[in-house]
């Protein structure tokens, strides 16, 4: 890594020297903001703000690592340009669409009315081949926030940009400097032919599979946790469907080689608005030697709370604050959930120095816990998970969700004086052998299909886990219970309903649902009433974790902190578990979906109905 | 002591904290209550209390995050006794009934949006695929005459439904096929695993041509084996049954070995066509079996070249100089 950084900063040094036509090639398909070397945004006028602003999505060339990549940008540049508005603005965005394709631009986070939100076939039509659409709402929020297509694929080859918000008001997050940090994930493959791919061969792109060499040299399960995970055709090593065997990982736009550097005078307070803008990625972000401090998720400001990593789902936004001590360079990375790859940035004090990336880190196995039999994780053998378990036993909030819920008590899955349950069997590999990983009847919503690979027998909440691969690292991991609203809710009253909805799909035939049906399938929406409250448990049934974003809303997720519960409009729900979050319904028909893009594709969509009570249908 | 009033200077700094006491905060619904005391972890980049105590109040694996939880529950209990917000446990309210306009259709033409909604229906979830795939293709050097030898199938369709053309032969080199068969079937998936499929198949050459109703099932059984059952019924009124199973071992990232074995029963004797040699063209009960091991090279997924053993053996009737052992080499491939 060191070699290839040394040539990078050596060529980008060659390009300084050759002066304008070098400078002018870049600036080609760079945004000023992701040049090598930002100055900043801070110091560096945005790309486009303003109450008019007009956005051309058109086919070009971008470069990734020194090689030539078709892509759709928009205004020449992949990412698109920043955004920036100001917290009580009316905005105009004309979207000139110059392909011979239908597009659309979908505002990730923003609260808008639903026909200004940009899903075609859910709230507009979306902007035909050559034509044309003006966006035009109010702007009532503030932070970090993006903007992508929600038509085809187009976001897998560049379609999407950062959007930030100042508030109307002092920002109570103060900083020196800031940068925005867009990561990605970017492949040379077509990305309709990636997802055929991964119909035909759900492992295609999984080059860390459980070997014989590996077991002859003691790695990953044991024979016999292979025979078990065997008999139930479950990869442990499918963490991440898309891996570093295709993908190269960005930061702005830049792989790992580019070096992209984000500059800071020492002791300075830097902003770091992080946006994981790719299509199948979660990334595991940390700076070595650098303490971060979220003070934001997703555009909604957080009470401070410091950690050494984070995961940050696909379509997540943090905002971190670095203060870095020294006049050298630091390393910031986004290391995908599998270990096959990493995003790389520099932090440095001048430009043209390169931080050493820490080396990949062993990629993780899924667990128990991650089949969603939580409670057989406590004696799981170097997982981690029993510890969490405790935590939650002990330390949950009164109103957090029940780890024994009485539909699993009556299943005798689990009783809720002694949630580890299961008849009290021994904890070895064959535990989940005296489980029926198929039994609908504790799902009853769930429609039995060849698309429902597994029902997890007893899901329990993980919003207290810090993410997988992430229980022993060995240092401070963010975890959803960390966060807590810095103001207190818009609204405080208690959810009128629960609803329950299940992430199913069968990774063999890379088929993916909610509650078994894709939407191509689906017969009704989900219906809410306008204003109405709502308990809504999302629980995996899947042994990958999933970005579940709902449109046009921000949820306060269930996790022990009353009326200054976190604000996201994306949760990812871990593997097996489960996430509960209550939300104020606001009128309209929103898209509702995990944020995996092919999984999207596969049919992982529903549609949110929202209509005021009492109006004409 | 000393930490702690390192904490407290370092809050002293805290962009809230500063942010609350210089402005008066327009527009800005902060909590009214002056001290929500956060906790050590809530303190901005405090290097050099990070510095002082890295860990501080929290040890060891899966704890830094959780064992944080004391101190900032503390400043929970800050909060009225009386729970609020996600606190509160959720009520059993009737959930509404879904309607079937569209709230679209209002602000934009409905025409544009019915067509964007088929559109939207058929890219999450409606899509359909294809796949031509090569299972084995190789050339087979043995006791007799070297040789050659295909299985593969091609299919399109979506998730549940598709159509399957399959295939099948194996013949001497310069020779004509000995035998050789294609089958057209109709797939339908079963459950996660398991299709049915069934359809005609022709057999193009070889000592009994005949025309088949096929019907049988393929998937993948516990433990990662591959299986294929197939029944056929010939027009004649002869009722055969083939069974296949392979294993796919990862020896490494790019080497596979494959075992596999391949199976084909006769409840009746099958008759060679008038006109051709050699009596039966299958004995009843067993009629052939074959074993293979092939280690092929799967450095690129869809072109896996290979090289193997292949052991066969016919019973009650000649074929290719009675079986034997081959030496097999050939390629695994798929568009």
């Amino acid at each position: 890594m060191d070699e290839g950084n040394a040539r990078v900063t050596e060529g980008i040094g060659r390009r300084r020297l050759l002066g304008l036509g070098g400078a002018a090639a870049l600036a080609n398909w760079t945004p000023a903001w992701a040049r090598f070397a930002s100055p900043g945004i801070a110091s560096a006028p945005p790309v486009v703000q303003g109450d008019e602003i007009v956005l051309r999505v058109a086919h070009q060339m971008a470069e990734v690592e020194g090689r030539r990549l078709h892509a759709i940008g928009i205004n020449g540049t992949v990412p698109g340009p920043l955004i920036r508005l100001r917290e009580g603005q009316r905005v105009r965005i004309r979207v000139d669409n110059a392909l011979d394709e239908d597009t659309s631009i979908h505002w990730h986070g923003l609260l808008l009315p639903f026909q200004m939100d940009g899903v075609p076939g859910v709230s507009f039509p979306g902007i035909s081949a050559r034509g044309s659409f003006t966006y035009d709402f109010p702007v009532i929020q503030s932070g970090t926030y993006w903007y992508h297509s929600h038509s085809g694929l187009q976001e897998q080859v560049g379609h999407y940009g950062p959007l930030v918000i100042d508030p109307a008001g002092p920002d109570p997050v103060a900083s020196d400097r800031e940068h925005v940090v867009v990561l990605s994930d970017r492949s040379a493959i077509h990305p309709h032919e990636m997802f055929s791919r991964l119909k035909k061969q759900a492992g295609y792109f999984n080059r860390q599979q459980q070997t014989l060499a590996g077991l002859l040299k003691g790695r990953d399960q044991s024979a016999a946790e292979r025979l078990a995970w065997g008999a139930m055709r479950m990869d442990p090593t499918d963490v991440a469907d898309v891996t570093g065997s295709t993908y190269t990982y960005l930061v702005n736009g830049h792989g790992p080689r580019d070096n992209w550097t984000a500059l800071f005078r020492p002791g300075e307070r830097v902003r770091l608005r992080v946006v994981n803008a790719s299509a199948m990625t979660t990334f595991n972000v940390r700076a070595p030697g650098l303490p971060l401090t979220v003070v934001a998720a997703d555009g909604q400001n957080v009470r401070p709370v410091t950690v050494d990593e984070l995961q940050v789902g696909v379509a997540e936004t943090y905002d971190l604050l670095v203060s870095p001590p020294d006049d050298r360079a630091y390393a910031l990375v986004g290391e995908s959930v599998d270990r096959s790859g990493m995003a790389l940035m520099t932090l440095a004090p001048r430009p043209g120095m390169g931080a050493e990336a820490p080396p990949l880190r062993r990629r993780p196995v899924a667990s128990m816990k991650d089949m969603g039999m939580g409670g057989h994780d406590m004696a799981g053998g170097g997982m981690g998970g029993g510890m969490d378990h405790a935590a939650m036993g002990h330390a949950m909030p009164a109103a957090a969700p029940d780890p024994c819920p009485p539909e699993h008590a009556a299943m005798g899955h689990c009783t809720p004086a002694a949630p580890s349950g299961g008849a009290g069997a021994p904890m070895s590999t064959s535990a989940p052998m005296t489980h029926d990983m198929r039994d609908f009847s504790v799902a009853p919503g769930v429609r039995k299909g060849p698309g429902v690979q597994t029902i997890s027998p007893m899901p329990v909440d993980r919003t207290g886990d810090s993410g997988q691969g992430l229980e022993d690292v060995g240092h401070r991991v963010l975890t959803y219970r960390d966060l807590a609203a810095l103001e207190r809710n818009p609204d405080t009253r208690a959810p009128s309903r629960s609803l329950e909805i299940h992430l199913t799909g069968n990774m063999e035939r890379y088929m993916w649902s909610f509650d078994g049906e894709k939407l191509s399938e689906v017969k009704a929406p989900i219906p809410f009433a306008a204003g109405e409250r709502v308990r809504v448990t999302l629980v995996n049934d899947t042994m990958m974790g999933h970005p579940i974003h709902l449109h046009g809303h921000f949820f306060e997720l269930v996790t022990g902190h009353g009326d200054h519960s976190p604000r996201k409009h994306t949760v990812v729900v871990q593997p097996g578990g489960k996430a509960s979050w209550d939300v104020t319904a606001a009128e309209g028909d929103w898209a509702f979906h995990c944020h995996m893009l092919y999984h999207m594709h596969a049919g992982m969509m529903q549609v949110v109905q929202v209509r005021a009570v009492g109006s004409p249908a | 002591m000393r930490s702690l009033l390192a904490a407290a200077a370092a809050l002293a700094s805290h962009p809230v904290a500063a942010q609350h006491a210089g402005h008066a905060m327009p527009g800005m619904a902060m909590p009214a209550k002056p001290a929500r005391t956060p906790s050590p972890r809530s303190a901005p980049p405090p290097t050099e209390q990070v510095e002082a105590d890295p860990h501080a109040g929290h040890s060891g694996h899966g704890g830094p995050a959780r064992a944080e939880a004391a101190p900032r529950d503390g400043a929970e209990e800050a909060r009225p006794a009386t729970p609020a917000g996600t606190d509160l446990p959720a009520g059993a309210a009737p959930a509404p009934a879904a309607r079937t306009d569209h709230l679209a259709d209002r602000y934009w033409d409905p025409a544009a949006m019915a067509r964007a909604r088929a559109g939207l229906r058929r890219e999450h979830g409606g899509m359909t695929y294809h796949q031509l795939l090569l299972n084995v293709a190789e050339y087979r050097a043995g006791a007799g005459r070297d040789g050659y030898r295909w299985d593969g199938e091609a299919w399109a369709g979506g998730d549940e439904h598709r159509l399957v053309l399959r295939s099948e032969g194996r013949g001497d080199l310069g020779g004509r096929a000995e035998q050789a068969e294609v089958q057209a079937l109709y797939g339908r998936a079963l459950d996660p695993y398991w299709n049915l499929q069934a359809g005609v198949r022709r057999d193009l050459a070889g000592p009994a041509r005949r025309t088949w109703a096929s019907v049988g099932v393929e998937g993948l059984a516990p433990y990662w084996f591959d299986v294929e059952a197939t029944l056929f019924f010939s027009d004649r009124g002869e009722l055969t049954a083939r069974g296949e199973a392979w294993y796919d071992q990862r020896v490494t990232q790019f080497l596979v070995l494959q075992p596999r074995l391949e199976v084909n029963l006769a409840v009746q004797e099958v008759g060679a066509d008038a006109g051709r040699a050699g009596g039966a063209a299958a004995s009843a009960g067993v009629s052939d079996v074959e074993l293979g091991l092939r280690l092929r090279w799967e450095k690129s997924r869809r072109f896996a070249p290979y090289a193997g053993v292949s052991w066969e053996r016919a019973y009650g009737r000649p074929r290719g100089g009675d079986g034997g052992l081959a030496f097999v080499t050939g390629v695994r491939a798929w568009l």
